[in-house]
């Protein structure tokens, strides 16, 4: 039987080491080893996009990456979006249009709507909507998500 | 998920020598996208998974005016539509790296596991076909050159031996007016599985196609090159009934089964209509390829 692999990593700022099976996704070890269980499983084979975190730089399904691709990587979850106790403009924005019912899409689509904003500061609702494609709402039709992302915007410019 | 060992082997030799050594029961991980969730589904199964991320030669990107561009066969499908050279000389590529998946899959997703995978419905694949892409396979007997419409050969089967790989795509340059496109059909706007599409690309010469090539998705046990549909176009005048005609044929090459997606009728007449379309978009953007 396979051993297990221990894996450094870079996670939400701090340098992390965890012990894990090969065959165990980035989701299971954030989740069961690490304790961050703001990601969340829907599918758990890359449509939903619930388990999104960002990889490298890129957004990823947590669920579709192995948690020994994670050595030497850098990953952000939705614990590592607010700075300190003052939460991310993406996170107070979405409180404020009501951008979530049952709350099990918001942290990916948090983290996914937070990667765009980082490299497009006023993106178009049609780029907006392609962008979180991959992040599946059942409560809000996605229209209040929509909104909450142009408001965040918005928020992020006038404070720069 | 199954029990696997995991290895990342930094070049390429490296990865020959373990998919030589576990054979048939090695798998490769480059985006993961379709093989962990087969491994999970239990449609694959494997004792090692060789992650080929860390192999230079499978994670770049190369452009040359002469010979063409090379995308390691990893490279993930942000880094294909992103890169200034593919939007320069290939926006066919462009069009099928930005609609496989969505956001996070792209950031994974690479056109050589699309091809690989062998799926019937492999958006990238018709793209490549007709942009005449072809593999460089790597192996413990050395490395050969398989065109891409020659390497899928049954749903999720391809021409690659044990301890073969993938090692890059490549594309020859450009001819001068030469333009390409891919188009497929979806009842949605995005995220979802062809129903049918369709790659072409053309070459004008004074108002004449000089030559073209059609390639469909999903309606085969594999993508479809349709050397013909392209054969009727060479020589003939750029209009609207040369189109058609071409377009006619690929319908009539489509060999589709009836499924959740679609009947096998729709189809067929997908075909026609996507190839027609394509075929349109393709010559305006040869025309302003100069």
């Amino acid at each position: 039987m396979p051993r297990k692999v221990q894996v450094q990593t870079k996670l939400n700022g701090e340098q992390v080491e965890f012990l894990c099976e090969p065959r165990q996704s980035l989701l299971e070890v954030l989740r069961d080893e690490l304790g961050l269980t703001g990601t969340k499983e829907g599918c758990n084979d890359g449509n939903c996009g619930a388990c999104t975190v960002m990889f490298d730089g890129r957004i990823v399904t947590s669920c579709l990456v192995l948690a020994v691709e994670a050595e030497g990587k850098e990953i952000t979850t939705v614990e590592g979006i607010a700075a300190g106790n003052e939460l991310h403009p993406i996170q107070q924005c979405f409180l404020e249009g009501a951008a979530l019912q049952c709350g099990v899409c918001t942290p990916g689509i948090l983290v996914a709507a937070k990667a765009l904003l980082d490299q497009d500061s006023n993106p178009s609702e049609e780029k907006i909507r392609f962008w979180l494609a991959n992040n599946l709402c059942r409560c809000t039709g996605y229209d209040k998500i929509v909104r909450s992302v142009q408001a965040a915007a918005e928020k992020m410019q006038e404070a720069r | 998920m199954q029990w696997f060992e995991y290895a990342r082997p930094e070049s390429v030799d490296e990865a020959v020598r373990l998919l030589s050594e576990h054979g048939e029961k090695a798998r490769v991980l480059a985006g993961g996208t379709d093989v962990l969730v087969q491994l999970r589904g239990g449609f694959r199964s494997a004792d090692w998974v060789v992650d080929i991320k860390e192999i230079p030669e499978l994670n770049g990107i190369a452009w040359d005016d002469s010979s063409g561009l090379t995308i390691g066969a990893a490279v993930p499908c942000y880094r294909v539509y992103e890169n200034e050279d593919v939007k320069k000389h290939y926006p066919g590529l462009v069009d099928v790296a930005s609609l496989i998946g969505g956001t996070q899959i792209q950031g994974r997703a690479s056109l050589g596991g699309n091809l690989c995978n062998a799926a019937p419905s492999a958006d990238a694949v018709p793209a490549m076909i007709a942009l005449e892409a072809s593999g460089r396979v790597v192996g413990p007997d050395g490395a050969r050159t398989i065109a891409v419409e020659d390497f899928c050969t049954a749903p999720g089967k391809n021409v690659l031996k044990p301890g073969e790989l993938l090692a890059s795509l490549h594309f020859p340059a450009p001819k001068p007016h030469s333009g390409a496109h891919y188009i497929r059909f979806i009842p949605r706007n995005e995220m979802d599985i062809a129903v049918a599409g369709a790659g072409v690309s053309v070459v004008l010469d004074n108002g004449n196609f000089a030559s073209a090539r059609v390639a469909l998705a999903s309606v085969a046990p594999t993508p479809l090159f349709v050397k013909e549909a392209g054969e009727a176009l060479a020589g003939q005048p750029v209009n609207d009934e040369s189109i058609q005609r071409a377009a006619e044929i690929a319908e009539q090459a489509a060999k589709p089964i009836d499924d959740m997606r679609g009947t096998k009728r729709y189809r067929k007449h997908l075909c026609e209509v996507l190839t027609r379309r394509a075929l349109h978009i393709a010559v305006e953007r040869a025309k302003g390829n100069n």
